[in-house]
């Protein structure tokens, strides 16, 4: 037993430490590539430029300065303002890892346009204030697809061939299309033609005073997009796990247990759901991953205030720290996704040893 | 390879992967009609737009089979010009050395909705200077509404007649395209019938005057036009190559090279195996959207770039795990033990071995891979990096919210490129789904 969690724990050191540099990597390739080679520093460096001149041409002091007295100050300022912003060091090696460094200390700065709703200029704060509202719809749209396709699967699976399950299965091409795409038609029926439901956005306006109030307003913002990502993928989760389930039943210990003369429920728990968990806890998290990055559409569709929108906004912006946290959030919570996936492996699949020197 | 040649033999017992096949055919019969009726240079041009292709056509008009559906004739654009010999024109010598010439531009309007607009386009030659026109407006039922009494007229000159300010004072506030073909009788509606545009202008004996009047429509041709009067057919047909091309291309790049990486990796094992399965956890780490959106909006938005950015981070992406481990299982069959013994070498192995083994039960995941990248295209368009250039589906759709098409009521300019992605994703959704059943006997058995 303590060899057991030895190894386990040895295994578990080595993986994070291994997903951590991935992860290291990763966002390293990300800074290079939000630098595009210097484009965006000229962007910035033109963007304060004109900021500077406007503001100093605008002040009334300076109004009777002769021209080239006017230009120096600018330039005294647009240097000054360059060197706080630390433009004026070289992108690579210097400023480069000074973006990593920070971003994999969780400490991402200062934004350099974008304001938090609140009014912070932090981009934790601009992130953090986001991140409930974006765990809050896809948690919801997730955990309703997951167990809803698990279950609907298992069920048809012992209705092998029958009508529900057939048509089930024809439905499954519907899962080409991504979440946002549903969106727009679900705004189009709903929304535009029914006036049923709201068009976007996380509250009415004015915003309900009591809070059992806002939390109806904000259920109700909400049904569309949940609704338009679990039609995203619905058919084919069910499609992939009733397949899991068709082929696992028709194993031999699977046979035995029915002989025994178990009940359909126990039979199905004990011996189809145990073995295939692994594939599909996989194919859960892999969904989580693709839902990560699907949202930025998704949240913009239904401007919804989330992490997605605020990427999308900062890109509009150029504000390359408020771009590198979201994609440093992202890219921790795909390590931490990955690790996870190795231990829910080793726990819910027995033949799994995690850590044995099996592997060649 | 008998498992191939099994496998397509059964391919008539599955109506849906025939559904599939003919989806497919279509577009791709389209496709090939649209590169050849609609030349690139042709239709980039025609998508970029500008006066010089878009002069006479409506915005946002509505596709004319509408009119099947309502009761109210909605109009298309009617289009009188003297130079195509419409209309009459008489000429007459004046006691100054001057010519009077009078143009009458008739036309016949038999729809009960309002039109959207009214021009009148006015060509001059060798005038020498601006001459003075009077323009004037003849109902069915004979009622004379004279628009300006004396316009000058300089070498070309556009008259606005929806936009002229004092003609609406003049027509107690309606606007000019509603006041001037209302019913007396039922304001609400056109009033049919036979309308004439009268001109009168006095000319240098030298000059010539030809003129052009546009009565704007509600509805134009088979898609309808959009916030700048381009014709939806255009991108409609366009689309079809693009998305087609995008999506296959995009999904034989990753598929294959996926696939063959991952069979060299698994085969080999050792350092290279271990380098690609780093790669690949690096690799899950960077997002591939947050990336495309990046590249896209600071460096450029070319449909190449694109392309093979999307290629370039899905070589490594959670599919080649899920293969690998394919190929880990299918190494172990005794057979390969067997190629091994007689000494068949590496390359030999991965490619008339393993890869024909594990192709045929991958092959409905190349299939099903192609509508993610047909929408992984429409994606960055509505996120408002589409290529500059191109008109595809996902620019329509992208207009569309960002002119708030879905607010405004104008369904068909949003539902028509989006049933076209919906219907190719199905398409090919179809064949893979089939295609799975096929070639994956265990779930044809059980």
């Amino acid at each position: 037993m303590r060899g057991t969690i030895l190894r386990l724990a040895r295994y578990g050191a080595t993986r994070a430490i291994f997903l951590f540099l991935a992860v290291i990597v990763g966002v390293y390739v990300t800074v290079m590539i939000a630098n595009m080679g210097g484009a965006l520093d000229k962007m910035r460096i033109a963007q304060i430029e004109e900021e500077i001149a406007v503001s100093v041409g605008l002040n009334p002091a300076n109004k009777h300065m002769p021209p080239d007295q006017l230009k120096a100050l600018v330039d005294a300022m647009v240097q000054n303002q360059i060197h706080v912003l630390g433009l004026d060091q070289p992108f690579f090696p210097k400023r480069s890892f000074q973006y990593l460094s920070n971003a994999m200390t969780l400490q991402l700065g200062w934004a350099e346009h974008m304001v938090s709703d609140a009014g912070s200029r932090t981009v934790r704060l601009i992130l953090l204030e986001r991140l409930p509202y974006t765990l809050v719809l896809f948690g919801t749209a997730n955990l309703l697809l997951f167990f809803l396709t698990l279950f609907i699967a298992l069920f048809l699976s012992r209705r092998y061939g029958s009508f529900l399950d057939k048509a089930t299965i024809a439905l499954a091409p519907s899962s080409s299309a991504p979440g946002w795409f549903y969106g727009l038609f679900l705004i189009l029926i709903f929304a535009a033609v029914l006036k049923l439901l709201p068009w976007g956005g996380l509250v009415d306006a004015p915003v309900p005073a009591t809070t059992m109030g806002y939390g109806l307003s904000v259920a109700k913002h909400m049904l569309l997009p949940v609704i338009a990502v679990v039609t995203s993928t619905f058919f084919a989760n069910i499609y992939a796990w009733r397949t899991f389930f068709l082929i696992y039943s028709s194993e031999d210990y699977v046979e035995l247990a029915k002989a025994k003369g178990l009940s359909s429920q126990e039979v199905d728990m004990r011996y189809v759901l145990r073995p295939t968990l692994p594939p599909i806890i996989t194919n859960f998290l892999l969904v989580l991953i693709t839902m990560w990055m699907g949202q930025i559409v998704l949240e913009t569709v239904f401007q919804w205030p989330g992490v997605g929108r605020v990427f999308y906004q900062a890109i509009q912006f150029n504000d390359t720290p408020v771009l590198i946290g979201v994609i440093v959030i992202f890219g921790y919570l795909l390590a931490v996704t990955v690790f996870a996936l190795d231990f829910v492996y080793a726990v819910a699949d027995p033949r799994v040893r995690i850590g044995a020197s099996g592997r060649r | 390879m008998r498992n191939w040649s099994m496998g397509l033999r059964n391919l008539r017992r599955y109506p849906s992967l025939v559904a599939g096949i003919v989806v497919i055919a279509i577009f791709v019969g389209v496709s090939i009609y649209a590169v050849i009726a609609i030349p690139y240079s042709q239709a980039t041009a025609l998508w970029i737009g500008g006066p010089s292709v878009t002069a006479t056509n409506p915005k946002n008009a509505a596709p004319a089979w509408f009119n099947l559906f309502t009761s109210d004739k909605l109009p298309s654009t009617i289009i009188v010009d003297s130079v195509a010999g419409a209309g009459t024109k008489t000429e007459q010598t004046l006691d100054n050395g001057m010519k009077q010439v009078d143009i009458t531009l008739p036309f016949k309007y038999t729809f009960n909705r309002f039109p959207t607009d009214l021009r009148l386009y006015t060509q001059l030659t060798s005038a020498g200077s601006s001459v003075n026109m009077t323009a004037s407006w003849l109902t069915p039922d004979g009622r004379t509404v004279v628009l300006q009494e004396s316009r000058p007229v300089k070498a070309s000159d556009t008259y606005y007649i929806a936009q002229d300010l004092d003609l609406r004072v003049r027509l107690s506030g309606a606007a000019p395209q509603v006041a001037l073909l209302a019913n007396p009788q039922n304001h609400g509606k056109a009033l049919e019938g036979n309308y004439q545009l009268i001109l009168t202008v006095e000319v240098p004996q030298t000059a010539t005057l030809d003129s052009r009047l546009v009565v704007y429509g509600q509805v134009y041709g088979m898609a309808g036009t959009d916030y700048r009067g381009r014709d939806l057919m255009v991108p409609l047909l366009w689309g079809a190559p693009i998305a087609l091309m995008f999506g296959l291309l995009a999904a034989v790049g990753t598929g294959v090279l996926t696939f063959i990486l991952a069979a060299i990796g698994a085969w080999l094992g050792g350092k290279v195996d271990t380098v690609f399965q780093w790669i690949t956890q690096v690799n899950l780490i960077i997002p591939l959207l947050p990336v495309l959106i990046l590249v896209g909006h600071f460096y450029s938005r070319s449909i190449w770039t694109m392309l093979g950015l999307v290629i370039a981070l899905s070589i490594f992406g959670s599919t080649m795990l899920t293969n690998r481990a394919m190929f880990l299982q299918a190494k172990e069959a005794p057979y390969i033990e067997a190629a091994q013994a007689y000494g068949a070498g590496n390359f030999r192995i991965i490619f008339r071995y393993l890869i024909p083994r594990i192709a045929p039960t991958l092959l409905p995941q190349f299939v099903l891979i192609v509508p993610t990248f047909v929408f992984l295209e429409a994606t960055l368009a509505v996120l408002g990096l589409g290529d500059p250039v191109l008109p595809t589906w996902g620019k329509v759709l992208n207009d569309a919210y960002a002119q708030g098409a879905l607010y405004k009521g104008l369904y068909y300019w949003f539902l028509e490129p989006a049933i076209l992605l919906m219907v190719l994703g199905v398409g090919f959704s179809l064949i893979g789904y089939s295609l799975d059943r096929v070639f994956n006997p265990r779930l044809r058995t059980v």
